[in-house]
């Protein structure tokens, strides 16, 4: 989603929230990922508020004091940024590509399944199965840190069963343009 | 409100994870080897992080790391990657001598008998923010200035009355915001841009 994104002609407007949307983006948030709240209070503290920038494709990025925090795709999903994917790496459920796909995916092409399915990849297990259309964090075979995040398109079990096609859209990694904005 | 029920321990929030992130191409210091410039990140690493070093080039690091890869896939992975670097730094050198190249046009435009402005173009090149500089020559001068488009597109300051050989000693100097700019770069042209 952003390869190719420029600060200068891609935002066409930044505003502050209205506190009852940002009560009801809190409480998506809370709902969506895996935190607590008071864990949530440290990234946005309750009695700060969030600046929304507007940018091409209706998609919204929430910042705080310049940085950017999370964002969404018309009302879909929030997703984290990787940076606070990174400092607060429980929030997403995690599914790993083994690392032949390391380089695809820091170049944003989207993991097909059999990514998964090899011996390098890793999907939760039956008890924990994700559905389609959740967000996930996208971890590298041997690497501690997410490289990228994404929206699953088949749920895990789907995945193993089919293990052809696109199994995880990439949303953002590692090196994209939203990587290189440090502030907005 | 009293409450009867005993209510769990309040939960401490969960700090967040210190990274350390490559200063060299702002990748987490694992992914260092996908980037584009692997010399100069282990180069960066090894004065930065000695013990983080070690623990990712060292060998049996680069054992374990091939993983499941087949040796033909990593070998090609690593040459693909050689070459990515190799490209990188062809194009930051262009860049770099183009920058050397690229000048400073300081044109002094006349608008009415009497009366001048003053355009300068090409300190994008220099890294200088156009709309501070701008700012700043509208104070130092107490006249006008503003960054507006000329019709190539691009961008360029333009301060009303003639105060180019101003300009020029500013740059000189180096004062402010116009540190950058290497004094060699400027060139002075005078335009009658007369309408008509």
């Amino acid at each position: 989603m952003f390869k190719k994104f420029q600060p200068s002609s891609d935002v066409s407007g930044q505003v502050s929230v209205k506190s009852s949307v940002q009560r009801s983006i809190r409480a998506g948030i809370l709902s969506q990922w895996k935190i607590n709240p008071e864990t949530f209070e440290q990234i946005w503290p309750k009695k700060e508020s969030l600046t929304l920038v507007k940018c091409r494709e209706h998609i919204s990025i929430y910042t705080l004091h310049g940085e950017p925090l999370f964002f969404q795709h018309f009302d879909g999903p929030f997703f984290p940024t990787l940076r606070l994917l990174h400092k607060y790496p429980f929030i997403l459920p995690m599914v790993r590509v083994d690392r032949g796909a390391i380089r695809f995916l820091l170049a944003g092409a989207h993991m097909m399944c059999p990514g998964f399915t090899s011996a390098g990849g890793y999907l939760p297990p039956a008890d924990a199965a994700l559905a389609a259309n959740v967000p996930v964090a996208i971890h590298a075979e041997g690497k501690e840190h997410a490289a990228g995040i994404g929206l699953t398109k088949l749920g895990t079990e789907e995945m193993r069963k089919v293990n052809k096609g696109v199994g995880v859209e990439t949303v953002t990694y590692l090196g994209d343009d939203l990587w290189k904005i440090q502030e907005l | 409100m009293a409450s009867t029920e005993q209510e769990a321990a309040p939960v401490e929030p969960t700090p967040p994870k210190e990274v350390l992130y490559c200063q060299v191409c702002t990748f987490p210091v694992e992914y260092c080897e996908f980037g584009s410039s692997l010399t100069r990140c282990k180069e960066w690493l090894q004065k930065a992080n000695v013990e983080l070093y070690n623990k990712f080039y060292s060998e049996e690091a680069l054992q374990a790391k091939i993983g499941t890869l087949s040796l033909e896939a990593q070998e090609k992975l690593e040459k693909d990657t050689a070459k990515k670097e190799a490209k990188a730094e062809a194009k930051a050198d262009a860049a770099l001598k183009k920058k050397m190249a690229s000048q400073v046009t300081i044109k002094r435009i006349e608008r009415n008998k009497r009366k001048h402005v003053t355009a300068i173009h090409g300190l994008e090149a220099f890294d200088v923010d156009l709309k501070k500089a701008a700012k700043f020559f509208a104070q130092k001068f107490a006249t006008g200035a503003s960054v507006t488009k000329n019709p190539q597109g691009l961008d360029e300051i333009v301060v009303q009355g003639d105060v180019s050989g101003d300009i020029v000693e500013m740059i000189e100097d180096g004062v402010g915001l116009l540190k950058n700019v290497p004094k060699d770069n400027i060139v002075e042209v005078e335009e009658k841009s007369k309408k008509g």
